[in-house]
């Protein structure tokens, strides 16, 4: 279904964009190297596309769901096609970039797994940011309140959120085993600050560079 | 900005059906200015029914072109930093030779003994205006409908005179439904005994015939929406029904003025040439696939749908978006919300000049 946040568009893009604005941008400028081919899935309006286009001499493409966010990112310059990535990736030919970006959106997929694989079919890498289920503050507010968890990572109503498959850090390890994935990279967020400990228990938000276990065999 | 029609002659053309047409005058207008490298020039291809005063006020008429709204300084297509040209294509019937033209054989109006001519043809005849321009490249290919069916011969054809295409509302080949309401208006004029198997100028149109066909292309241009929001169930001047044939409702005063109006302007037999020649066309003949098709294009692409264009649906523009992408093309796709149908095209201007400046722009930036 959804490459891109619904229901609470205002609520998704604030995060976003200050998520964006403290380090992802950064980090996902500092793994992506200059002049490659870059796919970003769920681009929203296209910022990071522009941004890696703008200071990396990228070229950039995206994949978006919502038409009003496609407009602006065409709008700005950015290619990018309107349609699903849970199943818009079909049409690429194999390995067509350099990466393959999912930003805080393989939570909203349908099958995340197929995602993944399908990401690194058409990428050699594939860098995906997502927010960690497994933050202490969603397991207090989890425990405490006896509800599903809200926090500022996880801000919806149960029957209004974006989210349909939570993952922490520690799953998203299991399932790059569980796929034979080599993880070049991973970096941990909270907040402004980079996590080194336990990152399951107090990164925010984790970012990791994969690729497929033969790359450059 | 008045703008002035301008014509003019090539010796010959070889069609795609093996018929050579001789001479072949073409009519086109240009907005703007090309630049001295030659650079900033787009070409404008207009829709089945349009012509080659796509902009500007023509000085006879006092008409603004039928892409006003998108063509003119500070517009989509901004006449402060692009050359467009639109010229009228082979077959029609506003300048360009078309079956109304005098065969200069028999010195008589070729009518039936025109050759059937393709979108191909049409768009070899706009790559010999192209060429006595001048042009090596053309920044940019774009129409909508038909025009964006040439847009994407060209990019298939001639790709190395292409920088960017940016086809909206169309298809690469025309489907059974698009063939049958074709065929409906084709059938509506030849039923005409006006029409007099092709030969009646000088006489008496098959005024009727065309009319009809016109009304129906009519209804394919808007939706259900458009017509409820226009015309209803309201009555056209009276309180009650008038239980005769006269017109009762708004829509069928509508459809009947528009396909009067329609008389004026147009020649019967160039619907019956231009719906062929859309019908024939499909991008894939000579390739085997589409994504074959696209394999020496190089352009890139901006493909725009509206969701609620029943005649071109959004399926046949992605399409062409998921051919490009087989390809690894640099391409990009919106299906704009608009309750306008097919028209929505010529007349949700706001949210197409967005999306076409900054792709413009970009393709600017980019080209080699």
């Amino acid at each position: 279904m959804s490459a891109g946040p619904r229901g609470h568009p205002a609520k998704k893009q604030a995060f976003v964009r200050e998520l964006l604005g403290r380090s992802d941008y950064a980090i996902i400028g500092d793994i992506v190297e200059p002049g490659t081919k870059v796919l970003d899935l769920g681009c929203g309006e296209g910022e990071l596309l522009e941004w890696l286009a703008q200071n990396k001499g990228v070229e950039a493409r995206g994949v978006e769901i919502s038409g009003a966010k496609v407009q602006r990112a065409i709008a700005r310059g950015v290619s990018v096609y309107q349609g699903d990535i849970d199943q818009g990736l079909a049409d690429y030919p194999d390995q067509a970039f350099d990466y393959v970006i999912l930003s805080q959106t393989l939570q909203e997929t349908h099958r995340p797994r197929k995602v993944l694989g399908e990401m690194l079919r058409v990428g050699r890498r594939a860098i995906v940011a997502f927010p960690n289920f497994g933050h202490w503050r969603v397991r207090l507010s989890m425990l405490v309140s006896g509800g599903a968890p809200r926090t500022k990572l996880f801000p919806y109503e149960w029957y209004e959120s974006p989210n349909i498959h939570f993952l922490t850090v520690f799953d998203f390890e299991n399932l790059a085993a569980l796929e034979r994935l080599v993880v070049e990279r991973r970096y941990f967020l909270a907040g402004h600050r980079k996590v080194t400990l336990v990152p399951n228990l107090l990164a925010e938000v984790a970012v990791f560079l994969v690729s497929a276990a033969l790359a450059g065999h | 900005m008045i703008v002035e029609a301008n014509t003019v002659r090539f010796d010959s053309i070889s069609l795609d059906s093996g018929a050579t047409l001789a001479p072949v005058d073409v009519a086109y207008e240009t907005y703007g200015r090309l630049n001295a490298s030659k650079t900033n020039a787009i070409l404008i291809l207009h829709a089945f029914s349009g012509d080659a005063h796509a902009a500007g006020i023509s000085p006879e008429k006092g008409k603004p072109g039928w892409w006003d709204n998108m063509i003119g300084p500070g517009k989509a297509f901004d006449t402060n930093k692009y050359f467009m040209i639109c010229s009228n294509v082979l077959g029609g019937c506003r300048g360009t030779t078309g079956p109304a033209s005098v065969n200069p054989a028999t010195g008589r109006a070729y009518a039936m003994s025109f050759p059937v001519i393709t979108i191909g043809d049409m768009v070899r005849v706009q790559r010999m205006l192209i060429d006595w321009f001048g042009i090596p490249r053309l920044l940019s290919v774009t129409g909508g409908s038909m025009g964006g069916m040439q847009a994407l011969e060209w990019a298939v054809s001639y790709p190395d005179r292409v920088v960017s295409a940016i086809p909206i509302a169309c298809t690469t080949r025309h489907s059974a439904q698009q063939i049958a309401f074709n065929e409906v208006g084709r059938q509506a004029i030849m039923a005409d005994p006006d029409w007099n198997n092709g030969d009646y100028y000088g006489g008496k149109p098959p005024a009727r015939g065309l009319a009809v066909a016109r009304m129906v292309g009519h209804i394919t241009f808007m939706s259900d929406d458009s017509m409820r929001e226009k015309f209803g169930r309201r009555l056209r001047g009276k309180e009650t029904f008038g239980f005769d044939f006269d017109v009762d409702f708004e829509v069928e005063s509508y459809l009947r003025y528009r396909g009067s109006e329609f008389v004026n302007r147009f020649d019967a037999n160039s619907y019956l040439y231009i719906t062929k020649a859309m019908d024939y066309f499909d991008l894939t003949n000579g390739h085997g696939s589409l994504a074959a098709a696209f394999e020496r294009t190089e352009a890139r692409f901006l493909a725009i749908s509206f969701s609620s264009d029943w005649l071109y649906p959004s399926y046949q523009s992605q399409e062409i978006v998921r051919a490009l992408r087989a390809r690894n093309c640099d391409v990009a796709y919106v299906e704009l919300e608009s309750n306008y149908g097919h028209d929505a095209f010529l007349v949700d201007v706001a949210e197409q000049t967005d999306l076409i400046r900054g792709f413009l722009a970009n393709t600017v930036e980019k080209a080699p």
